[in-house]
This record gives structure tokens, sequence and C-alpha cells, in this order.
């Protein structure tokens, strides 16, 4: 059960080695004993964040989970509240790719489409369920400031976004009777794995960072946040430039 | 007959954090409460009274919460034996009107008259008699439990049941659902108190004129403290002592109608107020208005049942004034000769920037035998604080410093701990999981409190 002062007692990440999600893990783990559920493809990698956590005295299990295995969605959620009440869970999972690629080799576009939209889709529905029986329980949906508007730049992965983020906006409106509650969160560029070699942004922020913002986001029972927070104005003018103008700005 | 209603509701307790849903029956006589019963799934069922608990343990997530308070018939009061027949859906409230007139007294009445009985034994509430009186379960003679079979048990505190009966005293619910009990109610010539009041300079005065026996002679006491000024101020206190008068010691007015229910409120909040409100300054400026217009020293004086005991209704719903963030209730007991320990929690209060209005402090009686009850020799602080960022971590301190210093939380406030802080504050738990398991196996009874802390 989530607390009076909004700290969780148990956490699944389905992106089991996303930075930013393992981030917020351990932001958990440091205020409390966690039980954290990781779903991920299994690799080294996995079993390194399990054992950090562990180290912070969480209790950890791993599931093997692959977002485009679409029909093996609705067992992983069983999987995972299979011991119990899942408080928190967390979608962090998805694929950066590359940005001129994606719009030109079919594979590479469908392959972000699924993992980006249509896997959070099919696991949100599935999750909906699980936490209606519930009656309780909090969803962190990490999307991105490149959904809010979508550049030319990186328009495949930005539309991605886009659908993701109002599908989980959504979801959080359906869910509101049942008590479950929907936090859309939206960093901007981050250093991590997934952006390395990346020129920085500006407002560029880290993993551990955007984990400040999500867990008191979820505190305050926010339904949409911005990693740093100054991002929000930020895009409150993007969103409004013409697109004569928009397409000539170096973004 | 009609049968319960049932609806989705979201719940919290009154410290309106946490909410969560559930399905919650509407009974209004005891057939219903089986019926619910019934009806119960995999989430379980907990019975919920009038909300007062701070934290979730009136709460199931996904389950099914039966609202007792439409079983709410007093069935007999015996004006000789003092002895009450109740649903557990009367309140104190209710009782108190109904008892009056009898010459009859609630032996134990916590800061407000909004609980039901059910709650009241539930919780194992105390007031400021403690001292004095105990606790509510040690005024209960005999109570009617409907247990996890659909049996309907009758329990006495020294009958052949005696362990169930203390279990549910301070059980959270997590036994049944107590349909109805026998309460022994207290005579009384008034329902005026005669108060003493004094205010100390500093905290060394306040726990001074607590043990130097100042207030064995009273029935009730109790201290508001400063926790808010850090310097020499800190702890200062308006202390409170007082009786229910006897009929000649009333001034002639008083005496027409003595046992008149007096207990004025003026208004009720609504619910507008905005978070931040309750801050260190606004606290500051109410804190030092209570502290002054308090008389420095008053005997005798006759005061009401809202003067005496509880300022707080005056205003109805005032846990609205916290805004919608709401605020967490922070109780502890401390053994007698870790005063040290509690001077130094005290100080670390003031300094923590977490600012609290309502600040009680209470030297607690003997305990009861019910493994769970909270009272127990020692001293006993009370504090609000609005849910702020970094409140987690100060009240997780405090925790380690009530545990090291032999003391405990109240479940009944308690609304963030984690489960190995309250089982190393509780080592009588396994006895009570033991007695809760053999007539609860597959724990059908359960709520929110008792899912975060593995009760």
């Amino acid at each position: 059960m989530i607390n009076a002062v909004g700290t969780p007692q148990s956490l699944l990440l389905l992106g089991g080695t996303s930075e930013i999600g393992l981030a917020i893990a351990e932001n958990y783990a440091r205020q409390r004993s966690l039980t954290v559920t990781l779903a991920a493809r299994p690799s080294e990698r996995l079993d390194a964040a399990a054992e950090k956590l562990r180290g912070l005295g969480a209790t950890v299990r791993t599931i093997a989970f692959d977002a485009l295995d679409l029909d093996s969605h609705q067992k992983v959620v069983d999987d995972a509240f299979a011991e119990g009440d899942v408080d928190v869970t967390v979608l962090a999972f998805g694929l950066l790719g590359d940005a001129e690629q994606a719009w030109q080799d079919h594979a590479t576009g469908v392959e972000l489409a699924q993992v980006n939209y249509t896997a959070p889709v099919s696991l949100g529905i599935a999750l909906a369920q699980r936490l209606r029986k519930q009656g309780h329980g909090s969803v962190v949906a990490l999307s991105s400031v490149a959904g809010e508007r979508v550049r030319r730049s990186n328009f495949v992965y930005g539309s991605t976004k886009a659908g993701f983020d109002g599908f989980f906006l959504g979801l959080g409106e359906a869910l509101r009777p049942d008590g479950i509650h929907v936090t859309v969160v939206r960093p901007g560029f981050v250093h991590s794995k997934m952006t390395e070699g990346m020129k920085a942004a500006p407002l560029a922020t880290t993993p551990d960072k955007v984990a400040e913002v999500v867990v008191n986001a979820v505190r305050a029972r926010r339904e949409l946040v911005w990693a740093p927070g100054q991002w929000r104005l930020v895009m409150s003018v993007l969103r409004h430039i013409p697109r004569p103008i928009f397409r000539r700005l170096p973004i | 007959m009609e049968p319960a209603t049932f609806e989705t509701r979201t719940l919290t307790g009154w410290g309106r954090t946490a909410p969560t849903v559930a399905t919650v029956a509407a009974p209004t006589n005891p057939d219903h409460v089986l019926d619910a019963l019934k009806q119960a799934g995999p989430r379980g069922i907990i019975a919920r009274g009038l909300g007062r608990s701070y934290g979730d343990p009136a709460q199931n997530a996904g389950g099914l919460v039966v609202d007792m308070t439409g079983v709410n018939r007093v069935h007999s009061i015996d004006a000789d034996t003092g002895l009450a027949v109740l649903d557990a859906g009367v309140n104190l409230d209710q009782l108190m009107r109904a008892a009056l007139p009898f010459g009859l007294w609630v032996p134990v009445l916590p800061g407000t008259r909004q609980v039901t009985i059910g709650g009241a034994i539930a919780s194992d509430i105390h007031g400021k008699n403690h001292h004095s009186a105990g606790s509510f379960g040690n005024h209960v003679r005999e109570m009617e439990l409907l247990t996890a079979d659909g049996q309907v048990r009758t329990l006495t505190p020294d009958g052949p049941e005696s362990a169930l009966f203390w279990a549910t005293v301070g059980g959270m619910g997590l036994t049944g659902i107590i349909l109805r009990a026998t309460v022994a109610l207290q005579h009384t010539e008034s329902a005026y108190f005669l108060s003493d009041t004094d205010r100390t300079a500093n905290l060394d005065e306040t726990l001074e004129i607590f043990s130097n026996g100042s207030d064995d002679d009273y029935d009730y006491s109790m201290a508001w403290f400063d926790s808010i000024n850090t310097d020499g101020r800190l702890g200062r206190a308006v202390f409170s002592r007082g009786s229910l008068a006897k009929l000649d010691e009333l001034p002639k007015k008083y005496r027409k109608d003595p046992l008149r229910f007096d207990a004025p409120q003026l208004l009720t909040l609504p619910d507008m107020f905005p978070n931040g409100l309750a801050n260190k300054l606004t606290f500051r400026l109410l804190g030092e208005a209570w502290y002054r217009k308090a008389p420095k020293q008053a005997r005798g004086q006759v005061m009401n049942l809202t003067a005496f005991y509880h300022p707080l209704d005056m205003f109805g719903e005032w846990n609205r004034a916290y805004g919608s963030h709401g605020f967490l209730q922070y109780q502890f007991i401390i053994p007698f000769g870790a005063d040290a320990e509690l001077r130094s929690i005290v100080r670390q209060m003031a300094e923590s920037g977490h600012v609290s209005f309502l600040n009680v402090l209470k030297r607690m009686g003997a305990g009861n035998r019910a493994p769970l009850s909270f009272p127990t020799p020692g001293w006993t602080i009370t504090v609000d604080f609005p849910i702020v960022p970094g409140l987690h971590e100060f009240c997780a301190r405090l925790d380690e410093q009530v545990l090291a210093a032999g003391g405990r939380l109240y479940l009944a406030k308690e609304s963030r701990t984690t489960p190995e802080t309250f089982h190393s504050m509780y080592p009588r738990l396994g006895e009570w999981r033991e007695i809760r398991r053999s007539v609860d196996p597959d724990g059908l009874f359960t709520s929110d409190q008792s899912r975060r802390l593995g009760l």
C-alpha cells in the first residue's frame, strides 16, 4: 500500500533495465523497504540492476518481458501481481533509434511504433484490469517532450510518444473512479545510454533528477509533469509557434 | 426487509491521505451485516465507523467495507447498574445524549465524540482520564462478534473466549465485525467539569508539573504544548486538570439542569482551504493566541464539555483546514524514565521545519490485557503534520528513536510506518496473530492498514 506520505511498498518496472526506471526504484528503495519486480529481457544488465537494488535493501524479482511479444503481456502482468499488490507501476521501456532511418526503413519505423506505442497500449489495458480489481495503485508513464509537439528532426519517435502520452492521459481519466492514479511524465533530454553520443540539448537532465520529479509527482498525485519543470513553459510556447516559423527553428 | 445497499466509494481516513476505492455496504441491522460478510470476495472485508482514524484502517482497496453507522440502536441503558447495551454503530455523541438524563457518563472519551462503539473498541481508544480510568476496552463487559465463519460469538473479558475478546480490543477490526456491546457507564451528578489551569514557561516546567503527582487527584488531565518556538519557550504548555463536578460543587446557576448536554459547535468548515495554509507563520500566531488566552493560573473553573474536553469540536470537519494534500497525526508513547529521549524528540520536532499546532502531552496509566492496545505507562505525545516533502524521512527518524526508547505508535493514528518498525514496537503481535488465525485462517478481515503493515 502507498502510505500517507506517498511512499509505495511495491514497484513494478516494465523496462527493467531503463536507467530512469531504475533511478526511480533506487529512490524509493532508499526511502524504505521495497519489493521490486523488474520486467525485461534477461541480460547481464538486468542481473546487475537487480543486485544493485538488493544492495539498497530491496527485495527484487525479475520476470522475462519482451515488449514486441504482445501475446505474452497478459502473462507478464499476471506474474507481476502474483505475489501481492503492486503499488506503483512504471512504464519505462522505449526505443529512440536513428531518426532518419526510422522514417525511411520500414522495419525500423514499425519496430519503433510497436515498442513505443503498441506495446504500452497492450500492457496498459492488461494493467488497468488488474489495478481496478486491486482498488488502488499508481501508474507512471514515461512520455517525452518530443511527443508534445512533434518535430521534423525525430518525428517517428515523437509521434509514438504523442500517441503514448495521449493514451495514458486518457487511461488516467478512465481509471479515476476506480481509485487508480496515472502520472504522465515528460522528460526532455536525459543523459543515459539511450542518448549516448548525442549532443546534449538545453535543459538536459539526469535519470536521478527525473526520478525525483516522478517521486514527488506520485506523492502529490499529479497527472502530468515535466522534467525538469521548466519544460512546461518552454513547450507551452513551442506548441503555439506557427508551422512556417517552427520549421526554421534549429530544433 | 430491505437488503443492504452496495456502492463504490473512494475512502480515506481523517487525515485525507492515501485514498482507495472499495465497495461499501451500508447495512441498517445486524442481519444485513451477515449478508455483506457472505458477499466478501478475495480482497476481504472490513468494518468502518465514522472514519476518524487518521490513516487507512477503515479502508479496503478493491474489497468490501461495511459502513456500520446505520446499525445504531441504543438497546437499553440501566440507570442503576450503568450498563448500556449498544449496537456497534452507536456513536459516543449519541450515547452521551441518551445516557446523561440517567446521570450516566461515557467512561472514556477521546478527542472527538464522533466515534462509534465498534471503532472505540477496535482502536481501544483512550482519553484525558487514561491515568484514572484506563482505555475503552476496560469498560466493555460483553460483546457480540461476527467472525469469518458467519458465527456470532458472545465474548466477555474473563469468559471462555476471553483471548478473542482481548484480541478484538485494539484489534482494528481484524478479528471480525463487532455487532453489539455492553458498556459500563460511569455515574455522575453533573455534565460539567471543575477545572484547574496552569501555564508553564518551558518543557522542564511542563514535565515537572506532570511528574510531581499534581494530576493524581484529578480524573482528567492533559497539556497543550508549544512545538514551534525553538528558544526557551519550547515545550511551554497550557496544563489543564479537572474532574466531573458533584452537584454541591456547582455554582447555583448550573444546579437547575446539571445534566444538560452542553457542547456547542460554532461552524462547520467548508472544503475550500488551500494547501500550505497550515504553515509556520499561521501556526506560530495560533499557538501564541492559544497560549495567551489561557489563564496563567486558574482554580475551580466550571467548564462545559466543549470548553474543557473538545475545543476542536467548535469547528466541524476541521481536518479540511489542512487542504487537499491532507495531514498525518503522529502519536507515540515513551515509557517513564526515557525523559531525555522525550525532550530530544520534542526539540527535533520544533527544529524540523514540520509544523504542528495540535500538540498534546499526556501521562498514561497502566495498560490492559489486549496485545495490540496502545496505552502503557509513559508519556504520550500527539502532533499533527501537514503532508509536505521530507515528512516521510522525518517521521522515519522519529520512529527509530521512539522504538529505541521502548515506545510505540498508535494504530488509530498510524498511517505511514513500516511493517518492521511496527512489529518491533508490539512484541505481542505474534500472540495476537495466533488468536486471529484461529478464527480467521484465510484473513477474510483485511484493511489497507493490515496489508501495509503485514498484520
